[in-house]
């Protein structure tokens, strides 16, 4: 069972880390990059799948050589090895191009993976599961994972918040939030190879012993292992993973953001007036007041 | 579903010394053995006044199984014992480290958050080897039972085990021991409550002000007056930069005297001695509390139903030799003695022998008989009566008993140091307040010392603990809200008083139909699980949930 896990670094938009200019614009010289919060989750899926049916779990992230250490931060959850896709080419991307780039390098993953296994028997041509966070904190778009998808033709689940993967049976079982809403959820079954995104309210679930006290060695093997991340990552440039220039980057990117808007931000004073509740002349008027605001009458 | 249950050789349950050494002998006999530990971590859920002995007459100590352990996970060794007879400001000490160092191979200070953690840490790496290992964060709360027969453990946290032993190491509320019908939380007079106070001092600060080295260590223990005439006494140990200060007292006779264990606690930190000792360097870090069973009533004869083996506080072996508490070493002792049991009769392919063959060692390597001495079953038929108690302290008290600890003068101090004596004193308040007081008021010597500082409030004791909230989900009920089933809870609990709303348990008057009533409630969120409510109140106690509740950094 081999597992991938997209991330991407993003500013780190908790209190006393973010910085903005006065027009309200983000510094990002400034603001320190992490790890998308939201990928975390997608790193305990994947490690689960692991502890539960064994294997292997690659972390990928596309951007500037400095997110080396966002890859440093996933592997501190878990990791058996990082790949990082850096080149000018591919800067300023939007969804779109990040989905053919990030689908170039697990495809690469898959035939490095052919090459290189001393017995092909063990490892399958491509990955098994592709794993991917519920949106970037900063893009928002919660496209890249489903056009990823559809780079590699794979069927994807989205909003998971539980798994279960037999991988004797080549069928990936997950429960799902409908729509997002965690009141409905469904569960549904592919195949493998899928694509997962997880939801934030993802609960990895152990149950037996055997499986936390693996959880537990796995965690402190990785921990062992992100003190050398380095050795432990490949970095490919685009004409490593064969992209034509034009498909990729700001050239490949479909998207014109035509202009960015602050948000205005709310009034910090509103006016208040103080109501007696024992007096019912006050209280009829506050009823008055309202009537308007209450929609039918 | 059933037939997909996991299966371990041995789960041994909870953590401690008891289960520490129960899962080394499991595992250095190559059973298959998984730990499990409810609390963050080792260590987080225990608290003991924090002297640890290894006796010279024992089979196992803590040192034999975990070589390293004084060096490594021990605060100071225990090189001079004091006993301080209090009668107001005067103080009359007996120099008892001969009764210490009776059978004493070693004895060590300790915090407990250090020690079970360390230990834990060997534990993991041992049981690692045998195919197990140590899980924290999981509560088992019952046992597995299948045909009538205890088949393994059920947890919230995981599906039910199975296991050819079941180790109960699970401390004073020992959900496993109370299931399977070998412990019960009726009597106070069975219990001892402890109550403890961490107090941060600089390490030249304790060399300077109690005179010791660096690999020298005291202990005080503290009995007279100074406790309202509750039945029991004060300690204080050297740690290498903290004081472990406290208090223990029969539980019965707290609830009798209706006294609030942290103002108890107050009166010792704030008698002379120790205003002298903390002038200047009173920071308190931790508060906590437990209960202590009585061995001499209470330690199980036969700890053991089935595959289910109790040991230490779990099957009440907790010693209280006069002034002096041992109760790790023989959790200890007892579970190398349950491991070893088990790894026989695997060994005759008769496991479920385990049990009485575990009983036997008990005997026979002499942990019984130190548990419930012979002696104290003829003292306390005779010494435990009330008519008894008022003619001996009528006796102590008056003109002729004081000439006679006058003439006695400093040969008590040799008195007090019998070992055979400490065995059978009666648990009256003849020993634990009237002797010690009228020694004082003979004997003793004014000390004069204002503390500089105030205790800290329970307030502020409770906001310094740490607390995960299970949110929703409390751990106890209160089954009867009356005052006279439950209202013993609100002055007896540690961390609730009378007048105070920040507790768990306080009094409301409620008031129905022009009829006024006074009931208990009960909010766990300040609870350190101690156990006390379950013996003094109407409850349904249980432990909060893996990894939920107090979190002790000392302990």
């Amino acid at each position: 069972m081999h597992s991938v896990v997209l991330t991407k670094g993003v500013p780190d938009f908790r209190e006393g880390q973010v910085s903005f200019d006065e027009d309200g614009h983000l510094e990002r010289g400034a603001t320190p990059t992490v790890m998308n919060p939201n990928d975390e989750f997608a790193l305990e899926a994947a490690l689960q799948t692991k502890v539960k049916r064994g294997g292997r779990v690659s972390v990928m992230s596309m951007g500037p050589p400095g997110y080396e250490s966002v890859l440093e931060e996933a592997m501190s959850v878990y990791a058996d090895d990082l790949y990082l896709l850096s080149d000018r080419e591919m800067a300023a991307a939007d969804t779109w191009s990040t989905a053919i780039t990030l689908s170039a390098g697990i495809e690469k993953i898959g035939a490095a993976d052919e090459q290189g296994s001393s017995s092909p028997a063990e490892e399958s041509e491509e990955p098994d599961l592709v794993f991917a966070g519920f949106k970037t904190a900063d893009g928002e778009t919660g496209q890249t994972g489903p056009q990823t998808a559809w780079c590699l033709d794979r069927s994807i689940v989205t909003h998971v918040v539980a798994l279960d993967v037999e991988e004797d049976e080549g069928r990936l079982r997950a429960k799902r939030l409908v729509e997002g809403d965690p009141d409905e959820i469904e569960t549904v079954e592919t195949s493998l190879p899928a694509f997962v995104v997880t939801d934030p309210e993802f609960e990895a679930s152990y149950r037996r012993a055997e499986h936390r006290l693996r959880h537990k060695e796995l965690r402190a093997e990785t921990e062992e292992r992100v003190e050398n991340y380095e050795d432990h990552l490949t970095t490919w440039s685009a004409e490593e993973l064969d992209l034509d220039p034009d498909f990729i980057g700001l050239d490949g990117s479909p998207t014109i953001v035509s202009g960015v808007d602050p948000i205005p931000k709310a009034p910090s004073e509103r006016e208040a007036t103080a109501v007696d509740p024992d007096d019912p002349e006050e209280l009829h008027a506050v009823l008055e007041t309202m009537r308007p605001l209450a929609g039918g009458d | 579903m059933t037939d997909d249950y996991e299966h371990y050789e041995a789960v041994v349950v909870g953590a401690g010394p008891g289960g520490a050494a129960a899962a080394a002998t499991l595992a250095r006999n190559d059973v298959e053995t998984l730990v499990l530990e409810r609390g963050v971590e080792a260590g987080s859920k225990n608290v003991s006044g924090g002297l640890v002995y290894a006796e010279e007459s024992a089979p196992y100590t803590l040192s034999d199984l975990f070589p390293g352990f004084r060096e490594a996970a021990a605060e100071r060794p225990v090189t001079d014992y004091y006993l301080h007879n209090v009668a107001g400001d005067r103080v009359k000490t007996f120099d008892i480290t001969d009764l210490h160092d009776h059978d004493t191979e070693w004895s060590e200070a300790v915090l407990r958050r250090t020690m079970d953690s360390w230990l834990a840490e060997r534990v993991h790496e041992l049981t690692r080897e045998t195919g197990g290992g140590l899980l924290t964060d999981v509560r088992v709360e019952g046992l597995l039972r299948e045909g009538g027969e205890i088949t393994g453990v059920t947890c919230e946290e995981l599906d039910p085990i199975r296991a050819d032993l079941v180790v109960a190491a699970d401390g004073v509320n020992s959900e496993l021991a109370r299931d399977a019908g070998l412990m019960d939380w009726e009597e106070p007079e069975e219990w001892f409550q402890g109550v403890k106070a961490v107090v941060d001092v600089p390490e030249d600060v304790i060399a300077e002000r109690f005179g010791i080295g660096d690999d020298e260590g005291e202990a005080h223990l503290f009995s007279g007056d100074l406790f309202e005439g509750v039945r029991g006494g004060g300690f204080v140990y050297t740690n290498r930069d903290s004081l472990s200060i406290g208090t223990v007292f029969h539980l019965d006779s707290l609830v009798a005297e209706d006294a609030e264990p942290h103002e108890l606690l107050d009166e010792l930190l704030t008698h002379p001695l120790l205003a002298e000792w903390l002038d200047g360097h009173y920071d308190e870090v931790e508060y906590s509390a437990k209960l202590v069973p009585d061995s001499k009533k209470v330690a199980h004869p036969a700890p053991h139903r089935g595959r289910l083996l109790a040991v230490g506080d779990a099957a009440g072996q907790m010693q209280a030799q006069g002034p002096i508490i041992k109760g790790m070493n023989h959790a200890v002792t007892a579970g190398a003695l349950a491991g070893e049991a088990f790894a026989e009769a695997k060994l005759r392919n008769d496991p479920a022998s385990a049990g009485d063959l575990y009983e036997r060692k008990l005997r026979e390597e002499g942990v019984m008989a130190k548990l419930r001495p012979q002696g104290y079953r003829l003292t306390s038929a005779l010494g435990e009566r009330e008519s008894v108690t008022d003619l001996a302290d009528a006796v102590l008290t008056s003109g002729v008993g004081r000439r006679a600890i006058r003439l006695l003068g400093d040969r008590l101090e040799g008195l007090y140091s019998s070992p055979i004596l400490s065995q059978i004193v009666p648990d009256t308040r003849t020993p634990y307040v009237t002797m010690p007081t009228v020694i004082a008021e003979e004997l003793g010597e004014r000390v004069d010392a204002d503390p500089d500082y105030e205790p800290k409030s329970l307030l502020d004791r409770i906001g310094d603990l740490t607390y995960d909230t299970d949110v929703g989900d409390p751990h106890i009920e209160l089954r009867d809200t009356s005052a006279a089933a439950s209202g013993a809870a609100v002055a007896a609990c540690p961390v609730s008083a009378r007048d105070f709303g920040g507790g768990c348990y306080r009094e409301e008057t409620r008031k129905t139909n022009g009829h006024e009533e006074t009931v208990v409630s009960l909010d766990t969120q300040p609870c350190v699980e101690c156990g006390t409510c379950a013996v003094v109140a109407d409850t349904e106690w249980e432990h909060p949930r893996g990894g939920k509740g107090v979190e002790f950094r000392q302990g």
